[in-house]
């Protein structure tokens, strides 16, 4: 086992991203910004697979092979994103998410 | 086909038809054809029964069938008249009809009109034939949900208030209901390994005595409400004011007898020994409520407010006439509501016609009618002087027979109650002869009312059909009351039974 | 012997009612009075001939024994309370139809003529019809429950016929008066019947009336206040007899019926409806006298006697003739009643076959009045005695008709009142002595108030008249002349014979010196009104100024109207109906919704939540999702 980096160290960064990025999800108000706090949280969880992966089940590589699906259905979720804000934007001429309320209806 | 479901085809056909067909001329045409079948058809029902009745000897409930439905639970269809359902059924096919032809000439959305007013009745029809407690519910809820709509839609004045708020109070009532109907359900006498839903069942072997004391009062109350009992009788008001002519009459004349009507065959019947240890607490707010809604119809102005509140006063002494638990009470009283179903629509119809004509229902702006429109006015004389209880005329052989019955208790509450429903006539005297009073006699107050038409047709139509019953009620109500009493004599016989 | 025809008198104005009321406007304007008029021509024709045939021919040791003559089941309400409708005969219910049949044709006569410029012709004769069909239908009732049925009917009929002038306020005013006041009674009178019928087990007159059955109930019936149920009934239903015969203090309708046609009186509140009360009590003769001793016969003595002296007293004051009419009428009423209160049974009988025979004899001079009343008003066009005066010279056939009614209302032998009153004071004489007295002082004050009426009208101050009033045409002169040979010859009628208590022959002996004393206080008022108001003089004013406060008393008739009138205003709407108004809608509906409110108002809180920003919503999740981490971390243990 390396030394250096122990799997405390880098699950405390991962939290912290994760963190930041649900602070940014429900704080921003650009969709936008928001779309990128979504990926700062995917990005997190991404990296625990991948750490924990290396770090705990040394035999096998599923960690890794899922954090790709992660990578392709968060690159899916930002083009279905982005439409959606593009079709917002163009609805409602605003992409700030505190006017989009069209959820409770 | 069975002779008792054809009565609910009718009307689902003639709704068929209706949704089929192009329109007002159509629509209206359907309509009363279809119910004018359903009319000819209940009376060949009564004939029928009488055929039957002479041969079945001590069977209480004739044309009996059954249905399976859900095997689980037991729910089945189940149905079967005798005399009481088989009065209360033409009662509804001759207020239907009459309600078809006084909405003659609905203008807005006429076909929805009819069908809402036709799948009304045919729950009330359902309601009428069930032998199943589940299926009676059923068609109960099926008659009031088209209320709502007929309301809302067609009504005048606060109408979305008033529909809501009838609607909210039935269907809270329903709700008691509904927990009344499980509890004797799930107390009900095993048939093949389950409970049933079945009355005829149930009556046979009652529930345990504290669950009838539980019970009771959730079924009474459920259709109490539905009969405007005190203090459960605001809806009624609020809800006549605003509905359509047609609404009102179906209304006042066959809902509101559903109520007496379930009072009667699930509360009483199902639970006799917790009517008789409880009843009393029922008793005075339906004795409390005869007097009460004569005196509330005495300060209104508003015709059909007045009405309403008459109706709460009757349908009191109908509900007070039941709680006394004999035969002769509670033969008047299934007389009473057919009576003051007759009645109460022929006075709706009117209204509606006046209301056609002068635009108000505020009897202190109206005078002098009597002269303008003969013919309305003389009827509305004359239903007057039927709802005030004048011989030859249905209510007062309904009365008398509640009276005859209830003078046959010597307890003190019910002498007491009694004397005070007694006094009420003249309440009822009062408040009726001051509308005729201001609104027929008198100067024509409004220059503009003598340019109001004459009755039409079809006006003339229903408000004669509905005299003629009231009059030939009130000149012959042997016959009826033979009828009817000779449903009840068995069913009394059976409580005194169960009760010992 | 058959009687089943005699269905067919009440049958008959039924069939007018029905004639003129469905074809209303069809008919042509003429032939509305004619089928009235030979209707009531047969039935009284049929009347006579039954009446003939009983009174002569069904005669026995037993007396004359009631028949049944027609029945129809109505309905069974028990096999014991059945009711049915039936044609009773018997000696009072003939001697009602005779009458009823009688004074209805003149009546219908006499409207062919009065009626004739009328709009509604054909209305007033099917009203008309209605009546004598439904007063036929009480005459004849075997049961309780008919009577009422028909007591109610001829309610009705007087209602519609009150308020014949329905575009006149004051009419309508009265129409509804007359019936709320008579419904207001009659609902005693059903409590009564019900009443009684329960603890006696029928309805039917038969077994009401069973002496031996009425004494063994006297012991064994419960007690309240110390009378038995069944006086307690029977006072119930008195009280409805007075509503009807307008005994105080029910009477106030009875002047303001006045406002109907003229014949409508003269029918109605005369001679037929307004002495239902009377017959009621007799029809239940036996049971007023067996039941306790007869303590509300006693109740029906009092209270007649004072409405005979109230009501003359305040006929005195009156200025409207026909007003002064009406109150004559309920004090005769009053006298009527009085006989019955103070009559006996079987051999002391003598003062209900003295109430029957003035019902009678006052049945045609009642009429009489009314029907000269109402020719002098169609003359005149007025019923002030104000504008009346001087008429004996323009309407001589009037005036000696009218007169020959006054004198035998005012029991001047040889008319047909003297017979009658005289019988009724005997009767009362022997009973008790301020019955008597109350009695003979109201015979006075009946000759004066009525020959002050017929002086005031037919002498007095002669006047101009803008139109020449005259006598009025023959179908009104007819019924006039009829009545009055009636109100001549009608005393002679051997009552005694014929209608009883106990259905035997009655027998009287003629008290010279009563007779005398009785028809002294007549003369006496008689001259006094000739002396004030036989010529124009300002006697009558200064003695009324002289009288003040007790004079406006009399002449407001007590206050009663104004009593009425309050507590119908003040209690019933202001302090009952208003009240239980607003209790409905503030607190019942209040409370109703108040539930409905509360329910939106919680709804509107919730529905704040769901605010749309998911954002909030993102928020929310992670807070659960952190609660349920620490919840199933640190305080559930681990299953």
């Amino acid at each position: 086992m390396e030394t250096g980096i122990q799997i405390g160290d880098v699950l405390l960064v991962t939290s912290i991203m994760f963190f930041i990025g649900v602070y940014g999800f429900v704080t921003r108000k650009n969709l936008i910004a928001v779309l990128m706090s979504l990926e700062i949280i995917i990005n997190a969880a991404a990296i625990n697979f991948v750490l924990i992966n290396k770090l705990v089940f040394t035999t096998n590589l599923h960690g890794v092979f899922f954090t790709f699906f992660i990578l392709a259905v968060a690159a899916v979720e930002v083009a279905i994103g982005l439409v959606i804000i593009l079709n917002l934007y163009r609805l409602k001429d605003s992409i700030d998410p505190e006017e989009i309320t069209t959820l409770k209806h | 086909m069975d002779i008792l479901t054809i009565l609910i085809i009718i009307p689902t056909l003639t709704v068929l038809a209706l949704i089929f067909a192009k329109g007002q001329k159509s629509y209206r045409t359907i309509s009363a054809v279809g119910m004018g079948i359903q009319t000819v058809y209940s009376i060949y029902l009564l004939t029928r029964y009488l055929t039957e009745r002479a041969e079945a000897g001590g069977e209480t409930m004739l044309f009996r069938r059954t249905v399976e439905w859900f095997k689980p639970w037991n729910i089945n269809y189940e149905i079967g008249v005798d005399g009481i359902s088989v009065a209360m059924i033409i009662l509804t096919a001759i207020i239907t009809l009459t309600g078809v032809f006084v909405s003659w000439r609905v203008k807005e959305l006429p076909k929805e009109f009819f069908v809402s007013l036709i799948v009304l009745s045919t729950g009330v029809f359902g309601f009428f034939i069930s032998l199943d407690l589940f299926t009676m519910f059923l068609f109960y809820e099926l008659a009031v949900i088209p209320m709502y709509l007929l309301i809302g839609i067609w009504g005048s004045g606060p109408r979305e208030y008033a529909a809501m708020k009838l609607t909210l109070m039935l269907m809270g009532a329903s709700a008691l209901l509904l927990v009344g109907i499980l509890g004797l359900y799930f107390h009900s006498p095993m048939v093949e390994g389950h409970h049933t839903f079945s009355m005829m069942a149930i009556a046979q072997a009652p529930m345990e005595h504290m669950d009838q004391l539980f019970f009771f009062p959730f079924v009474f109350v459920g259709f109490a409400v539905l009969g405007a009992m005190f203090p459960f009788h605001t809806w009624s008001p609020d809800g006549h004011a605003s509905a359509p002519t047609a609404v009102s009459m179906l209304h006042a004349g066959v809902l509101m007898k559903m109520g007496g009507y379930g009072v009667f065959r699930v509360a009483l019947l199902l639970m006799p020994t917790a009517a008789h240890e409880i009843g009393w607490i029922f008793m005075i707010l339906a004795g409390g409520g005869i007097l009460y809604g004569a005196f509330g119809a005495l300060r209104q102005t508003d015709l059909k407010y007045i009405n309403a509140y008459s109706s709460v006063s009757h349908l009191a002494l109908v509900l007070f006439a039941l709680l006394l638990m004999d035969v002769v009470s509670w033969s008047g009283s299934v007389l009473q509501m057919i009576s003051h179903g007759l009645i109460t629509a022929l006075f709706f119809a009117l209204i509606g016609m006046v209301y056609e004509r002068t635009h108000t229902r505020d009897v202190t702006k109206m005078g002098g009618l009597l002269k303008i429109i003969p013919f309305i006015g003389m009827m509305y004389v004359m239903v007057g002087m039927a709802s005030l209880g004048l011989p030859g005329m249905s209510g007062f052989a309904a009365e008398l027979a509640i009276f005859v019955g209830a003078f046959q208790h010597s307890g003190t509450l019910e002498r007491v109650l009694t004397i005070m429903a007694v006094l009420s006539i003249v309440v009822t005297a009062v408040y009726i002869l001051r509308v005729v009073g201001k609104m027929l006699m008198g100067p024509v107050t409004n220059e503009a009312f003598k340019q109001m038409d004459k009755a039409r047709w079809y006006e003339k139509t229903a408000a004669i059909i509905l005299l003629a019953c009231i009059i030939g009620i009130g000149v012959a109500p042997g016959g009826l009351y033979k009828l009817i009493n000779e449903s009840v004599t068995p069913l009394i016989e059976l409580i005194q039974k169960g009760a010992l | 012997m058959n009687w089943s025809y005699t269905i067919w008198i009440p049958l008959l104005p039924f069939l007018s009612f029905v004639i003129n009321g469905v074809l209303y406007n069809r008919l042509p304007k003429k032939l509305s009075g004619v089928i009235g008029t030979s209707a009531l021509g047969v039935a009284a024709l049929l009347s006579y001939l039954t009446a003939g045939r009983y009174f002569f021919g069904t005669t026995s040791a037993e007396g004359y024994q009631p028949i049944l003559a027609w029945q129809s089941t109505w309905m069974h309400i028990t096999d014991k309370l059945a009711i049915d409708m039936g044609v009773y005969l018997d000696p009072i219910s003939i001697m009602m139809l005779v009458v009823v049949t009688t004074i209805s044709f003149l009546v219908h006569l006499y409207s062919v003529g009065y009626m004739s410029e009328e709009e509604g012709r054909n209305r007033y004769f099917a009203w008309l019809g209605l009546f004598s069909f439904s007063m036929l239908g009480l005459v004849l009732a075997p049961n309780l429950v008919q009577t009422y049925m028909f007591w109610e009917l001829v309610g009705v009929s007087s209602f519609l016929l009150i308020g014949y002038y329905y575009d006149k306020p004051s009419a309508v005013r009265a129409a509804l008066k007359a019936f709320i006041v008579t419904r207001f009674a009659d609902v005693f009178f059903l409590i009564g019947i019900l009443l009684y019928s329960y603890y006696s087990g029928s309805f039917k007159f038969e077994d009401l009336n069973n002496i031996a059955a009425i004494q063994a109930a006297n012991s064994s019936i419960p007690v309240f206040m110390g009378l038995s149920a069944l006086t307690w009934g029977l006072m119930l239903i008195f009280v409805g007899g007075a509503g009807k015969s307008a005994m105080f203090p029910l009477h106030i309708w009875l002047p303001d019926a006045m406002e109907g046609p003229t014949p409508v009186s003269a029918l109605i509140h005369a001679a037929t409806m307004v002495v239902a009360g009377v017959y009621l009590v007799a029809r239940l003769f036996p049971a007023f006298h067996g039941s306790d001793d007869g303590f509300a016969l006693h109740v029906v003595a009092v209270v007649g006697t004072f409405s005979s002296l109230f009501a003359a007293i305040i006929a005195m004051t009156q200025m409207d003739i026909k007003r002064v009419l009406a109150f004559s009428t309920m004090s005769q009423i009053g006298y009527m009643m009085m006989g019955l209160g103070v009559s006996g049974y079987g051999e002391e009988g003598l003062g209900y076959t003295a109430s029957m025979f003035h019902l009678f004899t006052h049945a045609a001079f009642k009429a009489l009045l009314f029907l000269g009343a109402g020719a002098i008003i169609h003359a005149v066009h007025s019923n002030s005695l104000k504008d009346m005066g001087g008429l004996r010279k323009y309407m001589p056939m009037t005036n000696i008709t009218f007169l020959i009614a006054c004198l035998a209302i005012s029991g001047v032998p040889p008319f047909a009142g003297f017979f009658s009153k005289d019988m009724i004071l005997e009767a009362a004489y022997e009973h008790n002595k301020l019955i008597y007295f109350t009695g003979y002082i109201t015979a006075g004050l009946t000759a004066f108030y009525m020959f002050r009426i017929y002086f005031m009208a037919f002498w007095g101050r002669n006047r101009d008249y803008d139109h020449k009033p005259h006598d009025p045409v023959w179908s009104m002169k007819i019924p006039l002349i009829v009545l009055a040979a009636g109100s001549v010859v009608l005393g002679l009628l051997p009552f005694n014979e014929w209608v009883t208590s106990d259905l035997r022959p009655l027998h009287i002996h003629f008290d010279m010196m009563m007779a005398a004393a009785s028809v002294g206080i007549g003369v006496i008022g008689i001259i006094t009104a000739y002396l004030l108001y036989r010529k124009p003089s300002d006697a009558p004013d200064k003695i009324s100024h002289s009288l003040g406060f007790v004079y406006k008393t009399v002449k407001n008739k007590f206050y009663m109207d104004e009593l009425y009138l309050g507590i119908m205003r003040e209690v019933i709407l202001k302090r009952i109906a208003a009240p239980v108004a607003w209790f409905d809608r503030h607190i019942v509906d209040g409370t109703m919704n108040l539930i409905g409110n509360t329910t939106v108002g919680l709804s509107k809180g919730i529905k704040r939540i769901q605010s749309g920003d998911f954002q909030v919503y993102a928020f929310g999740i992670l807070i659960a999702v952190i609660f349920f981490v620490v919840l199933f971390n640190y305080f559930i243990p681990t299953i």
